[in-house]
């Protein structure tokens, strides 16, 4: 219980500091009232919006004014397009989680699989092949496995789009590319380069626990019982590798937000990302700040999460805890 | 094998080479290929480089040697236009695709291998100090380690660069942008080094010869740097060498998504960029080369990290 305590308290202190810094770069990059009012300007418009944005109550106040309204998801206005920023955010969630979720998806079921088949065939050629392109797709920049992509898809064969969504369905405030065939066809690749990586680390930690997980005596035991290999490969040996497997994908879900960045900019996919890398380049401050404070919540959460997730599965934690 | 004394320079060098020849060490290198040819490709990388200038056909960023007639070359063809001849072809602008290559593979380079010593000597102190002072000082730097490890490197990379642009003047952006990119990148990787030099440095700390150093009253400066640093730092050249490899990337990953090295002065990532937007209409080798460059690289020096983790550590011997 106190382990529990203190680790959210251990992540509400993460956001605190997280929104400082956010805050900070609101506060002190350049000055907010050069930046909303532009060339033309009286000393009472100054004075007015200075008054309006309560940059004149001291810092911890402001502070917690706007944590406060972060909270409620007002980060203000963005630089660039002039728009709210929830707004514009609020329009791209959409388009990364379900590039995130297919690759997760797609990650998960083929890196288990993968793992599972060159864990058994130890000696086989296919296995090794697996394994030993998988070392190459470890190495790989991720960006050039989309490059590489699009330029054997795309531009050699012609098959697939190289870049956008597609077309999207609007479902009340989600706009989804699930429901047309333009969308699947421009999810493939992004989807593809996205999940790629995080495959090959499930893979290989997949099967190093299975290696480790066959050689022990429950399952010589279920083979002598004359179960069929199947059973034991997928019944045994494999739901004793997932208590790492699950912590580790837990912790990936996390990079495939940050990855996804570098994808969503390569194949120009309308999510977070790319707004993120946009607003760096154009220094869109507001952008960058509520992009930053929902990343961190993200993490956060599934950091905190998988911790109580060992809480739950390790009892050693749950008495005294280190 | 580098504590060993000797009064004069001149008996001490051909001793020293010597022993570096006969070492352990390089018994090991001699037994494993792979790390010869990661060895031999990396070395190969860096002295073109290093003399980049003296080696490259042409000068990529003087503006009197380019022709516009010149773009669009093929590799190992001559132009249609002025008949000019380029070994990788030549970009839009009547570039060399190879001069570009071996110049961006320097700024490549310098900025990981800068990015790398910022971030080791950043580690390495701040790892030194929370282990041998521990207390709050210990605390404090570890959380916020352990903070800055629930976020991907690139990601806190992508955001320290992103306020170092926003902090600046628009002017000196781009000139900067090599050293906020170097900072960003060292300021992303230093956790690791802390880690490790701490985790270490708690065990030297209760070891006879620091506790004899206290004892003769040595201040407690001189016993963390000429004491306990030369005894943690062999795990580190480890996690140096596989740093490396991924600051590289890093590198080229920030100025493949255009918030890293400047046009102006453009990196292997960034080349990558640019060869990316020509891939559609055909010319494929202002893409290909520079990427292949990259990969070749970044390999390298991965291939490399393994073997020397493997042969470093005792446990797998």
């Amino acid at each position: 219980m106190n382990y529990i305590f203190k680790r959210v308290a251990q992540s509400g202190l993460v956001l605190l500091v997280v929104g400082l810094v956010a805050f900070s770069m609101f506060r002190f990059m350049g000055d907010p009232i050069d930046n909303m009012l532009g060339q033309e300007r009286t000393q009472e418009d100054v004075e007015r919006l200075r008054d309006e944005l309560g940059l004149d109550l001291p810092f911890p106040v402001q502070y917690w004014h706007f944590l406060s309204d972060a909270v409620q998801g007002n980060f203000g206005v963005s630089y660039r397009q002039g728009r709210a920023v929830s707004e514009i955010i609020a329009e791209r969630i959409p388009a990364t989680l379900e590039l995130a979720a297919v690759s997760a998806v797609l990650a998960i079921s083929l890196g288990i699989f993968l793992g599972v088949f060159t864990a058994i065939r130890r000696e086989g050629w296919l296995a090794n092949l697996i394994m030993s392109t998988s070392l190459i797709g470890v190495s790989l920049p991720t960006f050039l496995i989309g490059v590489m992509l699009i330029y054997f898809f795309s531009v050699y064969l012609g098959w697939l789009p190289s870049f956008g969504r597609g077309e999207a369905v609007q479902l009340g405030f989600w706009s989804t590319g699930f429901l047309t065939v333009s969308g699947w066809q421009a999810l493939i690749l992004p989807a593809l380069t996205l999940g790629l990586y995080q495959m090959t680390l499930i893979m290989r930690l997949v099967r190093s626990e299975m290696l480790e997980v066959l050689r022990q005596d429950y399952v010589r035991f279920a083979r002598a019982r004359g179960l069929s290999e199947r059973a034991v490969n997928f019944r045994h040996a494999l739901k004793n590798t997932l208590v790492p497997v699950i912590t580790v994908i837990g912790l990936q879900l996390g990079s495939i937000i940050a990855f996804a960045i570098i994808t969503e900019s390569i194949f120009q996919w309308p999510g977070l990302g790319l707004l993120f890398i946009n607003a760096i380049q154009f220094v869109d401050i507001p952008v960058m700040a509520a992009y930053l404070m929902l990343i961190s919540v993200i993490f956060v959460t599934i950091n905190l999460a998988v911790d109580l997730l060992y809480v739950v599965i390790d009892p050693r934690l749950r008495e005294g805890g280190k | 094998m580098l504590t060993r004394f000797c009064s004069k320079w001149s008996c001490l060098l051909p001793e020293r080479i010597r022993t570096a020849l006969d070492s352990d060490f390089m018994w090991r290198l001699s037994r494993s290929p792979v790390a010869i040819v990661s060895f031999v490709v990396f070395a190969l990388l860096v002295l073109s480089a290093v003399f980049a200038p003296w080696i490259a056909p042409f000068n990529p960023y003087d503006p009197a040697s380019l022709d516009l007639m010149n773009g669009f070359t093929p590799p190992a063809t001559a132009n249609d236009f002025t008949g000019q001849r380029f070994l990788l072809g030549s970009d839009d602008q009547g570039r060399d695709v190879l001069s570009t290559i071996l110049y961006g593979m320097r700024i490549s380079l310098f900025v990981g291998f800068s990015a790398v010593l910022f971030a080791m000597v950043l580690g390495i102190s701040l790892g030194l100090i929370a282990g041998y002072l521990g207390g709050w000082v210990d605390t404090v730097i570890m959380r916020i380690a352990d903070v800055q490890l629930t976020f991907p490197s690139i990601l806190v990379a992508m955001l320290i660069f992103g306020i170092a642009k926003g902090v600046m003047p628009a002017e000196y952006r781009d000139q900067m942008a090599i050293w906020v990119l170097i900072i960003s990148i060292g300021l992303s990787d230093w956790v690791q080094f802390a880690r490790v030099v701490r985790g270490a440095t708690l065990v030297e700390k209760g070891r006879e010869y620091v506790m004899a150093a206290q004892l003769i009253g040595q201040p407690t400066p001189i016993i963390m740097w000429r004491h306990i640093l030369p005894n943690v730092l062999s795990p580190v050249l480890v996690i140096a060498t596989i740093s490396l490899a991924l600051a590289i990337i890093a590198e080229a990953t920030l100025s493949f998504l255009g918030v890293g090295a400047p046009p102006t002065q453009p990196s292997l990532g960034t080349l990558i960029r640019i060869g990316q937007s020509f891939m559609f209409s055909g010319e494929w080798w202002i893409l290909l080369f520079p990427a292949c460059t990259l990969l070749a690289l970044a390999f390298s020096v991965n291939l490399l990290g393994d073997w020397l983790r493997d042969t470093l550590n005792p446990k797998l011997r």
